[in-house]
């Protein structure tokens, strides 16, 4: 069949508020990135409260994500995290089977990536951190912020710049074979 | 559930969960990911389909993940789960992801896979 289901792949975009998640994905996506919503509310929460029809909308949450077919047999999703913390209940669900996460990080902000690269260690996401080079500056060497955030050497610490395909490309690829890596070392080969 | 349960709730338009008489989980566990198409028997049976369901097998004429069909159709994507889970449990959708576990990460072969088409970019 010429036309088969692609087996979908996915890779998680995670960083701070503005750190520029989307503009990452949109730089290498084959189409227009779409937009998801989530409800905030636990599950049960929303059926409990489905009674109540005068009460205000549930929050929600929205996602963007894009797509890049990879010859036509594959299929990559590319999911930027919600911003805010207190969305952390959705990364779990993005981060179930996802190749990997790549933390975007803005050096004049450091510290707005500290509870992406806390989640994805203690979750046992394989993940490369990418400093975005904002207008073609990079303020903090990559070693400068590897220390900052602590990140264990086996850990890439790259360079990117979320406005170039090229540069996207090339995070994408550290990523994975950072995550074939990992996987070999599990598998014990 | 029964066609008239979802008739009823689909006219209200309150709630996401309405759509889906409650529900949050459908008996097929859908990753966000996952790549569905609509089977035969859903091309043929889509004009008996109420609104929500009717779109989703039009829309998988070409095949959606979950997350396409969230936003294309504008539904909350945990609603979206569970109508897709149900429409693959009636044969009119079909999918790779509920024969395969979706919690594990991708295995080495696969990763070979993702990293020689990112590189033929």
């Amino acid at each position: 069949m010429t036309n088969a289901t692609p087996i979908p792949v996915k890779i998680v975009v995670a960083g701070g508020f503005a750190v520029g998640k989307s503009t990452f994905v949109n730089s290498i996506s084959d189409i227009e990135p779409l937009r998801t919503e989530a409800a905030m509310t636990k599950a049960s929460e929303a059926v409990d409260h489905l009674g109540d029809a005068t009460s205000k909308q549930s929050t929600t949450v929205a996602m963007d994500f894009g797509r890049v077919a990879l010859g036509e047999e594959l299929m990559l999703y590319l999911f930027g995290t919600p911003g805010q913390d207190r969305f952390h209940f959705m990364w779990d669900e993005l981060v179930r089977g996802a190749v990997g996460a790549v933390v975007l990080v803005d050096t004049g902000r450091l510290d707005a990536c500290f509870p992406a690269v806390d989640y994805m260690e203690r979750q046992g996401v394989p993940f490369v951190v990418a400093v975005n080079a904002f207008d073609g500056v990079l303020r903090h060497h990559p070693d400068d912020v590897r220390e900052a955030l602590d990140v264990p050497t086996h850990i890439p610490v790259i360079v990117t710049d979320a406005r170039h395909k090229a540069a996207v490309r090339d995070t994408l690829v550290t990523l994975v074979r950072h995550a074939m890596t990992v996987a070999r070392a599990q598998a014990g080969v | 559930m029964t066609s008239d349960d979802r008739d009823q709730f689909t006219a209200l338009r309150v709630r996401p969960y309405l759509l889906t008489g409650g529900r949050t989980r459908s008996a097929v566990d859908l990753p966000l990911e996952a790549i569905v198409r609509s089977t035969t028997e859903g091309a043929n049976r889509v004009g008996t389909l109420d609104h929500e369901r009717k779109g989703i097998v039009e829309l998988c004429m070409q095949p959606q993940s979950i997350a396409e069909i969230s936003a294309h159709l504008h539904m909350h994507l945990q609603v979206a789960k569970v109508l897709v889970g149900d429409l693959i449990t009636e044969g009119l959708l079909g999918s790779h992801a509920t024969t395969t576990p979706t919690s594990a990460r991708p295995d080495v072969a696969l990763l070979e896979r993702v990293l020689n088409g990112l590189q033929s970019l």
